[in-house]
């Protein structure tokens, strides 16, 4: 008999990763034991000490690198990079949450373990190196999020949402492990580098690949599903309109990144496969920008509408991820990053906008918003020109580097629909504007404007501000972190 | 650096930027007070931006090589996306220099305007106004596609908000279609850019492998002149369309001026004066910087196609006019007619024709930035445009009067005033152009002559007559403030009109070299 080889594990490569699931762990007993009902703040604060904690541990790891666990996981700068992301996503969304709970009455301790479990979904997702821990990644961040989403037991809408994305998940889960099993019985591994050296290795002829075409085929359409691209999105609106808020702003930012970050890997393991699957990506990013964009036309419905724009700008990420080089990866950090920064601020102010109790999110509780808060509604106005890609704002900047990259990567056609797209974008955007400077107030509206809201929202602000005005040190971080990565 | 050693195109870019984060960041200050710091801030631009033409050199010492780009002064150049090979660098030529001016020119009477228009939160209202004149003052510097570009969409985030919050009753429709025809018309141009970047580089790169990009206007102009960056007929004409659409609208061209008369209408008047005074020039301005130097091919195959473009532009323009009842209707209508005759200027393609429609930019922008200013006394006293309610005003104001007369003339083109130079030069420049001809100044003409029928039945009804409307028997005449605005204005129009060679001077060397760039490329094809 073949004796067992445990194979040497390198724990160092994984620190913020345990960090954040030991962290998250014990938070969960100590919410229990320690942290008294009626004060689970605690434990939101709790959980922002551990990513903050995760990202300082990730800071001596710059420029480390290195696999383990047989090569299913890899820590380079970009999964590093990915990680402060994802980290930065997690912390807002806390930070969002924590008056928003008891606000809506639906205030439980487990909330921030759950968000802490789903962070750490998402960074072993940006350093899975294997079908199986993408797979695995990609689970722990969809479970907890069932969970999120139907946080705002017994709201209907909140039900509604989380079975849909339930049922939807689950289908979307099945079509992976099946795409998985079908690429195992194609090539004999799950391994992106040994599928990469296999397809290096093959001349491809197509009839021997078509269980390879196959399987690979079901894995993105599983991706398309969490991403929500186009005509995989059909659940986006209603799951977003009926989980919480800071939920919903967690999703439309959260796991679009880390899928999209897995995504990039697989399609830079494969690039013999790139006749296949450039087309194919090349439709669904065109059709999501269009269907996206001409979606969030019709709302009135802030959040709905927040969610058919997440839609549309899933559509211009992709096309970061889709030319698959080094400058498009660049472009797909930096528009990640913009992105994050810009959409969380527009989440937080329709959280400050919430009134307890409805279900409305009605944009007519914008009008007059400049009138009665001035600040907030010049934060949310760099929000919205910043979705719409108006300089100077970062939305912009990551709008010029994505085109950039997809015209050089010979996907000039696209950048077109991308421009066009984000004209037709701007009508929607510019709506919210014009509704809270130009507009008189319909009702009266009863801000709920905290401390960890007002610090959300600035962050966002001057965040998105800065990074439109001097891109130059993040597009420096961004470009050190793509040099190891070897896509 | 330049020859003054000092970045004098920073701070005359950056110092209304200043005045208007002051207005923002200090907390309660009175309304006097940010009209005070306001005009402070705006006088001081003026003032510092008086060194350009006093140290211009309008032939300047560098000696015209073959395949040079457009000689620039006073530049200065900081790296700022490194990456993209993208820098801060701005620059002024003959092209610019005399836009500048104007905007920082209009920059404190605009300013003084609002003392009698503004009182809903005046504070606000400049802090915009002064963003507003950084982001103008961007676009003529700019030496950089990027850079001008961002400069470029940015003058649609304080104009919006210009129109939108304290226009007249119809002003959130008016500001949204500001916003979105304007957004729509340049996000192609962003397109083009990158395109400019993305085909630049790749052909450099061939040559110089360690070549990462560049969106420096000379540099890509250096290299089209050399031949070093060559661009199929099609991606030229392509890539000219997607620019020209851009300032088409933004100028705005028949069929792309829908957006005008209602911007103008609504906007307060400070707004029109800007808009009409400053704004519709970054259009021709970079007709002139980009499709001409860019894309000369292009510009060649396109001239008669825009050329018509612009006559029936300045027929409906002057047509719809006559048949305002608006006063601000009227006007607005009349720059689409004067702006239709910038463009036919541009695209007659030689030295008379461009620097007659650069030229004509600056009067447009001085003698309809005064008639809305004209337009807006009245308001502020009546509270209403009508022509009809009006008549007799001549009794009542004289002076008033006596200020309108000359800018109407000045606008109707009589000889001695700025228009009619202007205008002569542009003719001219379109009769002897290869590219159009006699036929389209006859258009033109009739233009002229349906200006002067609407301008002065504008005159006739608000001016001459017996005072039929008791509420206009006792108006006051001019305050000494809209007084001011009102000289200070009709000094160019009338400076301009009697020496114009000093305008012509400075231009000169710029516009020649446009169009031996027009003409060199013509000749290797």
């Amino acid at each position: 008999m073949e004796q067992i080889i445990i194979p040497p594990i390198d724990f160092r490569l994984l620190a913020p990763l345990l960090v954040v699931v030991s962290w998250a762990t014990v938070l969960l007993l100590v919410d229990v034991f320690a942290v008294p009902e009626g004060r689970k703040k605690i434990t939101g604060y709790l959980a922002i000490g551990g990513f903050v904690v995760a990202a300082l541990t990730a800071l001596p790891l710059w420029n480390v690198g290195g696999r383990t666990f047989s090569d299913m996981l890899v820590l380079d700068n970009y999964a590093l990079t990915l990680t402060w992301i994802f980290l930065l996503i997690g912390g807002l969304s806390v930070i969002m949450a924590l008056d928003y709970l008891p606000r809506q009455g639906i205030e439980q301790g487990e909330f921030y373990p759950l968000i802490m479990f789903a962070v750490a979904g998402m960074i072993l997702m940006a350093q899975g190196t294997d079908l199986i821990v993408l797979f695995m990644g990609l689970e722990t961040l969809s479970i907890t999020l069932y969970i999120l989403t139907g946080f705002a037991y017994p709201r209907l809408t909140s039900e509604e949402a989380a079975m849909k994305y339930l049922v939807l998940g689950a289908f979307a889960a099945g079509f992976f492990v099946y795409g998985i099993a079908l690429i195992y019985g194609a090539i004999g591994t799950v391994n992106l580098n040994a599928m990469a050296e296999y397809l290096a290795r093959q001349t491809l002829v197509g009839e021997d690949q078509t269980l390879l075409l196959i399987g690979a085929g079901l894995v993105l359409i599983a991706f398309a599903f969490k991403v929500a691209l186009v005509p995989f999105h059909m659940w986006t609106p209603d799951v977003y309109e009926g989980s919480p808020t800071p939920v919903a702003a967690f999703m439309s930012v959260g796991t679009k990144g880390a899928a999209l970050a897995a995504l990039l890997r697989i399609l830079a393991a494969m690039p013999e496969l790139e006749p296949y699957w450039l087309p194919v990506l090349s439709g669904l990013a065109a059709a999501t920008m269009i269907v996206g964009n001409l979606g969030a036309l019709a709302q009135t419905n802030v959040k709905r509408m927040l969610a058919y724009s997440s839609v549309g700008h899933a559509g211009y990420i992709l096309l970061g991820v889709i030319v698959a080089n080094a400058f498009a990866a660049q472009a797909f950090l930096f528009y990640l990053l913009a992105y994050t920064l810009t959409n969380l601020g527009a989440f937080a102010v329709v959280i400050a906008l919430e009134q307890r109790g409805e279900l409305a999110w009605s944009l007519d509780d914008f009008s007059g918003l400049f009138q009665r808060r001035p600040m907030l509604a010049v934060a949310m106005a760099t929000f919205m020109f910043s979705l719409a890609g108006v300089p100077p704002t970062a939305g912009f900047m990551a709008k010029f580097y994505v085109f950039t990259a997809a015209w050089e990567g010979g996907l000039g056609w696209l950048a077109l629909v991308g421009v066009v797209s984000s004209a037709v974008a701007a009508f929607f955007y510019l709506r919210v504007v014009v509704r809270m400077f130009m507009q008189e107030p319909m009702r009266d509206v009863e801000l709920s404007l905290n401390r960890g809201l007002t610090f959300n929202i600035g962050l966002a602000a001057i965040s998105t501000l800065l990074i439109g005005l001097i891109p130059t040190p993040v597009i420096f971080l961004i470009e050190r972190s793509l040099v190891a990565v070897g896509n | 650096m330049n020859q003054l050693g000092f970045p004098i195109l920073s701070l005359v870019l950056w110092l209304p930027a200043l005045g208007a984060l002051a207005l923002i960041a200090i907390p309660r200050m009175g309304d006097a007070t940010s009209r005070r710091v306001a005009l402070a801030c705006a006088m001081l631009t003026f003032l510092v931006s008086l060194v350009l033409p006093f140290n211009f050199e309008s032939a300047p010492a560098q000696i015209m090589m073959v395949g040079a780009p457009p000689v620039m002064q006073f530049t200065e150049s900081l790296p700022w996306l490194p990456t993209f090979g993208i820098s801060y660098s701005l620059g002024l030529d003959g092209v610019s220099l005399w836009l500048v001016m104007l905007a920082t020119f209009l920059g404190p009477i605009v300013v003084l305007s609002t003392w009698d228009s503004v009182h809903k939160q005046p504070r606000m209202f400049l802090a915009l106004l002064l963003l507003l004149q950084t982001a103008m003052t961007g676009v003529f510097l700019a030496q950089d596609l990027l850079l001008f570009y961002i400069f470029w969409e940015f003058t649609l985030i304080p104009m919006t908000f210009l129109i939108g919050i304290w226009g007249g009753a119809n002003r959130v429709y008016a500001a949204r279609k500001f916003f979105l025809y304007t957004f729509a018309g340049s996000v192609l141009m962003l397109l083009a850019i990158i395109g400019m970047y993305v085909i630049h580089r790749g052909q450099i790169a061939q040559v110089d492998p360690s070549f990462r990009g560049t969106l420096d206007f000379g540099r890509i102009v250096s290299d089209l002149r050399q031949g070093n960056l060559q661009l199929s007929t099609t991606a030229e004409r392509l890539l000219f369309g997607a620019f020209f659409l851009a300032f088409a609208v933004k100028v705005p061209l028949w069929p792309f001026h829908t957006w005008l008369p209602d911007a103008h209408v609504e906007a307060p008047t400070a707004g029109s004066v800007i808009l009409a005074g400053v704004l519709l020039k970054l259009g021709s301005y970079g007709m002139i910087r980009f499709n001409l130097t860019l894309f000369p091919e292009a510009s060649r195959w396109a001239a008669p196609a825009i050329g018509v473009l612009a006559v029936i532009g300045i027929i409906y323009g002057a047509a719809v006019a006559f048949a305002q009842t608006d006063m601000k209707k009227l006007v607005a209508y009349s720059s689409v007619s004067h702006m239709g005759f910038i463009v036919l200027g541009i695209f007659a393609l030689n030295a008379e024709g461009v620097s007659g429609a650069i030229l004509q930019s600056i009067n447009h922008g001085l003698s309809t930035g005064a008639l809305f200013l004209v337009v807006g006394v009245l308001y502020e006293r009546r509270h209403t445009r009508e022509l009809s309610a009006y008549g007799g005003i001549w009794k009542v104001m004289p002076v008033y009067a006596g200020l309108t007369l000359l800018i109407v003339l000045s606008s109707a083109g009589l000889p001695g005033l700025n228009g009619f130079i202007g205008e002569f030069t542009i003719m001219q420049g379109a009769f002897r152009s290869d590219y159009l001809g006699w036929i389209f100044v006859a258009f033109a003409v009739v233009g002229v002559v349906l200006a002067a029928a609407y301008l002065f039945k504008f005159y006739r009804a608000v001016f001459m007559g017996e005072v039929n409307e008791p509420a206009n028997a006792n108006l006051p005449d001019l305050s000494r403030r809209e007084l001011a605005t009102l000289v200070i204005l009709a000094v160019p129009i009338v400076a301009i009109g009697l020496f114009p060679g000093i305008l012509f001077g400075g231009m000169q060397h710029s516009v020649a070299d446009v169009i031996n760039g027009l003409t060199a490329v013509v000749a290797g094809r």
